[in-house]
């Protein structure tokens, strides 16, 4: 019977196409199920999960959460906030003290690119990256492709670009291993200072111009521009940049072809996508949330599969 | 490994000829009534009675398939994930009466988890099992058929098939027996 290759979901950069497959093909599944009159299944009643946020997050914390409980599993929550990190605990310390307490798998985000892969060799529990720093965010990845096999119905030789800050971004990396090996083509686009000077080395086209770009490509995903992690002046203004590398309606609806427009969110309305292309028909914004909890319910499902009793 | 045919094609037919008239009997014409087939073997049954019905009664029966896997009692108890099948119930089963239908009754644990899989589509007004083979006297659980196609006396070491033409090319159900130090799938 087919199961995944892998005892932890680090990043999609481990996965082979199968693992990813079997993870988009589960999530068809849990997709059927958080649709049901009672959205619950009994399965992981015996597992507990920790989630371990260093990081601010709303959507993807919610997400794993619901999935979480939706699956019947008991959750921790930890974040950085209220932790004993500030009194000079190590991440694998307080990790430790949390399996302690019998947690048998653990979501992390943290600021660091590697957290999650050096975690996975230190403790023993099954681990899920959600996010870690500029390296990866794998389920974001993931429920991404599974919104666009959803809207488009395969994803082999579509070709998909992503807009925006390349450069501090987890989810494009994750974006672009995943599409690849899903046979799809990967332009990324954005001003020069955003874009990795070597990323074409990873088999990517690159442009400088959105609508080149947006007349190449079957769908759009645009990127929020993360002020928090820029430590310089990569653009004059924000104001500039939406001016060149914004997406709006006028801009959408002068295109050759009718595209589908991504965002993982948090959207910034008027500054990389305004808010009529937001909330347009081509728009899948939403349905890639509601994608994201039954995603992230096959990752755990699949994960605890391989947990030894 | 030695096989028997329990049931050759025209007594399959035959069988389930008298499974449709007897779901009549109780049914009558199946104004509120649904035929539910559990993934992945259960849904072969379940079409074919649907077939019969529809012939004899001249109307369209609703019917869905179950996958019963997130509910299932040994997730993690094997090597590998279960990995789960297609659930099509794209109506409510709120105050209807619902048939439960699979090929094989062996150890009822498949009908438990099927049961608590109904339930989360609502509050059904009655629930009935029909079971073409019933592997009788090796439960595991209390749980019986209202409607039986065959009763067969087995061993724990042996196996039930029920094929069909439009997979394996054949309609029958097959005993097999299995060397008896063959640990059996229990």
């Amino acid at each position: 019977m087919k199961q995944l290759s892998v005892d932890h979901l680090t990043g999609i950069v481990d996965l082979s196409t199968q693992d990813i497959e079997l993870i988009l093909e589960t999530a068809q599944r849990f997709k059927e199920v958080i649709n049901r009159p009672i959205k619950k299944v009994p399965s992981l009643r015996d597992i507990t999960i920790a989630n371990v946020f260093f990081e601010n997050s709303t959507r993807t914390k919610l997400s794993f959460e619901l999935a979480q409980k939706r699956l019947s599993a008991d959750i921790v929550n930890f974040s950085a906030s209220n932790s004993s990190l500030k009194k000079g605990e190590t991440l694998v310390d307080t990790i430790n003290n949390i399996l302690a307490m019998k947690v048998d798998m653990v979501v992390l985000r943290h600021p660091n690119p590697g957290a999650a892969k050096f975690l996975s060799e230190k403790v023993n529990a099954k681990v899920i990256n959600a996010g870690d720093g500029t390296h990866e965010h794998p389920t974001q990845a993931l429920l991404d492709a599974f919104s666009i096999q959803e809207k488009l119905g395969s994803i082999k030789g579509k070709k998909v670009v992503i807009v925006g800050d390349i450069l501090h971004s987890r989810v494009a990396l994750s974006n672009i291993y995943c599409l690849q090996k899903l046979g799809a083509e990967v332009m990324v686009c954005g001003p020069s200072t955003l874009i990795p000077k070597y990323i074409d080395q990873l088999g990517v086209k690159v442009s400088h111009n959105l609508r080149t770009a947006l007349e190449w490509c079957d769908v759009a995903n645009m990127l929020r521009i993360q002020l928090e992690r820029q430590d310089g002046a990569y653009f004059p203004t924000l104001r500039e940049y939406a001016m060149q590398f914004g997406l709006d309606k006028n801009m959408l609806d002068s295109l050759s072809k009718e595209i589908v427009i991504m965002h993982p969110g948090p959207i910034n309305r008027g500054v990389e996508i305004s808010s009529d292309v937001a909330d347009s028909k081509q728009s899948i914004i939403l349905d890639q949330v509601e994608n994201g909890v039954a995603i992230r319910m096959a990752v755990i499902y699949l994960l605890a599969g391989r947990i030894e009793r | 490994m030695e096989k028997q045919v329990i049931l050759n094609a025209t007594q399959l037919e035959l069988t389930l000829n008298r499974l449709s008239h007897q779901l009549i009997e109780t049914h009558e014409n199946f104004e509120n009534s649904i035929l539910i087939g559990l993934q992945p073997r259960g849904i072969h049954v379940a079409t074919r009675l649907k077939k019969i019905l529809e012939s004899i009664l001249g109307r369209e029966i609703q019917a869905g398939n179950l996958d019963i896997t997130f509910h299932r009692d040994d997730f993690r108890r094997r090597e590998t994930p279960l990995l789960p099948s297609v659930t099509n119930i794209d109506f409510s089963v709120e105050n209807k009466r619902i048939i439960l239908i699979d090929d094989v009754l062996f150890t009822g644990r498949t009908i438990r988890a099927g049961l608590d899989a109904l339930l989360t589509f609502g509050r059904p007004a009655q629930v009935q099992l029909l079971i073409l083979i019933d592997r009788r006297f090796s439960r595991d659980l209390p749980i019986q058929a209202d409607f039986v196609g065959k009763k067969v006396d087995t061993l724990f070491t042996e196996r039930v098939a029920v094929e069909w033409n439009e997979i394996e090319g054949q309609d029958r159900v097959l005993l097999f027996s299995k060397e008896a130090n063959e640990t059996a799938q229990r």
